[in-house]
């Protein structure tokens, strides 16, 4: 034990004095567990501040900061999982929660198949934080209500627009891991959020946004995204464009090219590429929620997924992106790994008992919680498909002879295998000869997941690339949700049909319809109440 | 699980560090006391024991309101989270519009229901009671040569509200939750139970039903999309119709959100379509006082297929005038209210006897990935999931392979035909609720899938 100097201790600033307390108290939960029979167990002790300001018709409607700590602690014994969390970060509460979770790995054990078995990872001891260039939490609570104010007085500028709102969220979360097998990784996070979004139309209300809908573009970065998204210099375009769809003609039923825009790409990804590669969902560990997939593994190295230029990665090592760490919740260390090459399936996301449950020799690391209250879930990193070299979205505009453009998500809907899906867009641009020739509004496309990627035909370059945001990704029972990050460019995809989702033509038209927010119905539950649903799952 | 005394205790600390320096003040606590064993492939995956609590303050200082929270109820974390508040708040613009908190009269007196929403035995049950019944779960499964998946889980929450005009109301409630797939190489079936009290949830009833439709819809078929016929258990009713609660709330009709805009007194709904919110209902679940301490009053939202009144806030009813009947969130705008205890009133048919009076439709278990594409008319889309069937003549005759709908949920409550008796239903999109199985005339579908 290291000999401290006379007064060390006096001097020792509050944080890194609580810090040296709370990871004794982690390293302390593993010998309590060792003590129990613990074959293998691992804590994570975190603390996360969010700061949150929405404003909406002039008004802040939320304006507040939350502070949550605590320690999960994973056990296994005899094979089977056992999970608890300590909310008192003393040694007493942190008795009482490793007592529960080895309890509770005990009555796990006695309804195995086979023990669980963890493929190897070397211990690792590191420091790690998230890359930013400003502190979004040393810029002042005002500064964050007044640029939102100023953004919806611009977008009220144009008369025709009903409501307006905006939101700014920050997140500074700071996790201690400790595992049996000697892995010590301390890691900060910094994680921004922002967008802006206007209503229009009389009686029926259309909704557009920037820099994404619900509630805008999530980044591993600091106060520097905010200013990089350019909220003040977007706002009058996103009311005018609100506007322009709340006149438009309902996007016609067609089968025809489309351009996705690369945000709602991103999702298209999330859902149809991202989910079907999770390998605990390929072994049927979330058949009765999240579902199963149709990527079994005779499929690997076999399926033809995509055409050929479809080339879609996970990588956690990629700096600013939302699914970006140095070590997942398995502590094992971010990696890059292949999931379609030249259009094959070749790989999955896994954890270390789902690779080595495959006969992987190593984990792709891509195994996180949502806090310490719960326990880690083979999840999305950043799933992302590769630019390609069809230059930027007007060349790919340019390039198409008759098709549609679709942009920002809007409704988005696939099975419980992900084949079949169906996603909505706030807006649509009808392309003829190469040039954008009107909106349309209500805009969908559907597809089976195989059959779509199959058509891909152009991917936009680097300059078009972006890492989007998602920061509700819904797996699990107790249900998590958790931010990923998916990098694209716009993309065409050849012979698609469009146009699905429309009113059935013997109903009335106009009257009183109007228009919540897809997916926002519960945001109006009472917090405590929130339920998973409405999130991307 | 945290006393009425503690959570007094930390209420009160909050309101004394504030002092003079807050207008008002509300503070709520939320404790949630979480167990579940989950299951797959007929194994334990996973078994976790949690605790949770959120202390949560709304600080109004001189009509700017800042909101804070913390998990840590020491008196220091208490402390900091006020001063927090009250930090935020004093650079926030002034809004004329806030509202002083609810002082204690008749809408806060104590409304306990005639039964308790405390089951001691959920409360008691540890690791190994769960483990027992996810073995009797399996065995079901194993018995029928099926995979088993799911969970079983306990719940006990505890809520408090209290604020600077005196009030204070506090309640503790257990929950318990079943949810399990019966999987067979080509089928699944599904069922879920959620209740209260203990006996309301029997996980080897439920593990048979789930069997029972997994072993029924074998080597499913494709059918043609387009109109049909369908009749949809409870879960599913649920899942579609639970798009349409943010439409009955006061906000959404002050904002002219609503998809019932100035309907008020007009027929929305087929004319057998009544619909309540009721957290006095025998089969409901939750609390009976809002996130400002108000009782939660039974309001009849759609009565023989018309709009009578949508549920309202404090706020709402500014604007739309009459008097708020307890569903507000907590008092910040964009919360607005919500129904939290939906009741639609049942019909005298069984399910059996609306597959027998059927020529030709699709029974649906589960509907799943539910989302609205144009809420201009409510049209909803979704799969269906874990049990879909073929009914000919009269009979469910074999499984379908999963089909997409794109139906609006307004015009399905127009076409309702028949209508079973209302059971506590649990889904996935939202909530339970108490609703009952409806049959459906010209139920769209618009694809199909492999599974």
């Amino acid at each position: 034990m290291a000999i401290l100097a006379p007064g060390f201790l006096a001097n020792l600033r509050e944080s890194a004095w609580s810090h040296i307390m709370n990871k004794q108290l982690a390293l302390y939960a593993l010998d309590v567990a060792r003590s129990l029979g613990a074959s293998y167990a691992d804590a994570r002790l975190i603390k996360t501040v969010t700061e949150t300001v929405e404003t909406g018709n002039l008004f802040v409607v939320y304006a507040g900061e939350s502070e949550n700590i605590g320690l999960g602690i994973r056990v296994m014994v005899r094979g089977g999982w056992g999970f608890a969390t300590a909310r008192h970060l003393t040694a007493q509460g942190v008795v009482f929660a490793v007592t529960k979770a080895v309890e509770a790995a005990k009555a796990s054990s006695r309804i195995l198949n086979g023990r669980v078995k963890l493929a190897p990872e070397k211990p690792h001891q590191a420091v790690w934080q998230s890359p930013f260039n400003i502190d979004p939490f040393k810029i002042s609570t005002d500064d964050k209500v007044n640029l939102l104010l100023e953004c919806e007085k611009l977008m009220r500028k144009n008369k025709l627009v009903k409501q307006t709102s905006g939101l700014l969220t920050f997140t500074r979360e700071k996790k201690l891991f400790v595992n049996t097998e000697g892995s010590d990784i301390l890691q900060t996070f910094i994680t921004s959020g922002c967008g802006i979004d206007a209503q229009a139309g009389s009686h029926e209300h259309f909704i557009r946004s920037w820099p994404n809908s619900f509630g805008g573009q999530y980044e591993s970065a600091g106060w520097e995204m905010v200013k990089r998204w350019d909220l003040l210099g977007n706002s009058e375009r996103v009311a005018d464009e609100a506007v322009a769809v709340s006149k438009a003609r309902q996007c016609p039923e067609m089968v025809t090219d489309v351009i996705l825009g690369a945000s709602q790409l991103a999702l298209q990804i999330h859902e149809s590429t991202g989910h079907p590669t999770e390998l605990d969902r390929v072994f049927g560990e979330e058949e009765n929620y999240a579902g199963a997939s149709f990527l079994t593994p005779d499929n690997l190295g076999k399926l033809q997924y995509g055409s050929k230029i479809v080339n879609l990665t996970a990588d956690a090592t990629v700096p600013h992106a939302l699914g970006t760490f140095a070590y997942d919740d398995d502590g094992v260390s971010a990696q890059r790994v292949e999931l379609v090459k030249n259009g094959l399936f070749v790989g999955y996301l896994t954890s270390r008992e789902t690779a080595h449950e495959l006969g992987l020799p190593r984990s792709g690391g891509m195994m996180r919680a949502t806090g310490p209250g719960f326990t880690p879930l083979v999840r999305m990193t950043n799933v992302s498909l590769e630019p390609g070299d069809a230059g930027s979205l007007a060349d790919l505009i340019a390039d198409t002879k008759k098709g549609i453009l679709l942009d920002s998500n809007y409704s988005w809907s696939i099975d419980d295998r992900r084949h079949n899906f169906q996603f909505g867009t706030e807006i649509g641009w009808l392309i003829k000869n190469g040039k954008i020739v009107e909106p349309v509004r209500n805009p969908s496309y559907w597809g089976i997941t195989t059959n779509f990627w199959n058509s891909c035909d152009a991917i936009c370059g680097p300059s078009e690339h972006v890492f989007w945001g998602i920061p509700t990704c819904a797996k699990g029972q107790p249900c998590q949700a958790i931010g990923t990050g998916h990098g694209a460019a716009p993309a065409r995809f050849k012979n698609t049909k469009v146009g699905v989702a429309k009113p059935a033509e013997d109903k009335p038209k106009g009257g009183a319809h109007s228009k919540s927010r897809s997916g926002h119905h519960h945001a109006k539950l009472p917090r405590h109440n929130r339920h998973c649903a409405g999130g991307s799952k | 699980m945290i006393t009425q005394a503690k959570c007094k205790k930390i209420i009160d600390l909050a309101i004394a560090h504030a002092g003079d320096r807050v207008s008002d003040m509300l503070v709520t606590v939320f404790e949630q006391d979480q167990a579940t064993s989950r299951f797959a492939n007929n194994e334990m995956t996973q078994n976790v024991d949690t605790s949770s609590i959120t202390v949560t303050l709304y600080v109004n200082a001189r009509n700017r309101t800042a909101v804070t929270s913390t998990d840590n109820t020491s008196t220091r974390s208490i402390k900091r989270a006020v001063d927090k508040a009250i930090e935020m708040a004093a650079v926030l613009p002034h809004d004329a519009t806030t509202l002083k908190v609810l002082k204690p009269s008749n809408w806060t007196e104590d409304s306990a229901p005639m039964f308790s929403r405390y089951d001691p035995r959920i409360a008691a049950l540890g690791p190994d009671d769960r483990l027992a019944r996810v073995k009797s779960i399996v065995e079901v499964a194993r018995r029928g040569r099926l995979k088993a998946a799911g969970i079983f889980a306990t719940y006990l929450n505890t809520f408090a509200v209290g604020n600077t005009a005196g009030l204070f109301r506090f309640d503790q409630q257990t929950n318990i939750e079943c949810s399990i797939t019966m999987l067979s190489a080509s089928s699944s079936g599904w069922q879920k139970g959620f209740g209260c009290n203990l006996d309301t949830v029997d996980p080897v009833a439920l593990a048979e039903g789930a069997a029972m439709r997994a072993r029924k819809s074998r080597n499913p078929v494709y059918v043609r999309p387009g109109d049909y016929t369908v009749i949809l258990e409870p879960s599913a009713v649920l899942d579609l119709v639970s798009f349409l609660y943010g439409d009955f709330t006061g906000t959404e009709h002050w904002y002219e959100t609503s998809s019932f805009l100035k309907k008020i007194g007009k027929s929305v709904l087929g004319d057998n379509i009544t619909i309540a919110d009721d957290a006095s209902h025998p089969l409901q679940t939750g609390f009976l006082f809002d996130d400002e301490g108000m009782n939660r009053k039974k309001v009849t939202i759609v009565k023989d297929g018309v709009l009578k009144s949508p549920v309202k806030s404090r706020r709402s009813v500014k604007y739309l005038g009459g008097s708020p009947t307890g569903h507000g969130a907590a008092p910040t705008a964009s919360e607005g209210e919500f129904p939290m205890n939906i009741v639609i009133a049942g019909g005298d048919s069984s399910l059996e006897e609306m597959i027998a009076s059927t020529k030709r439709g699709i029974l649906l278990t589960r509907v799943w990935y539910v989302r609205d594409v144009d809420p201009n008319t409510k049209l909803l889309t979704g799969m269906s999931r874990d049990g879909t069937f073929l009914i000919e003549n009269g009979k469910v005759t074999r499984g379908i392979k999963n089909m997409r709908f794109n139906q609006s949920v307004i015009d399905m409550l127009k076409n309702v035909v028949e209508i079973g008796q209302p059971v506590l239903a649990a889904g996935e999109e939202t909530f339970p609720a108490v609703v009952p199985p409806m049959k459906i005339e010209g139920f769209r579908f618009s694809s199909r899938t492999k599974a």
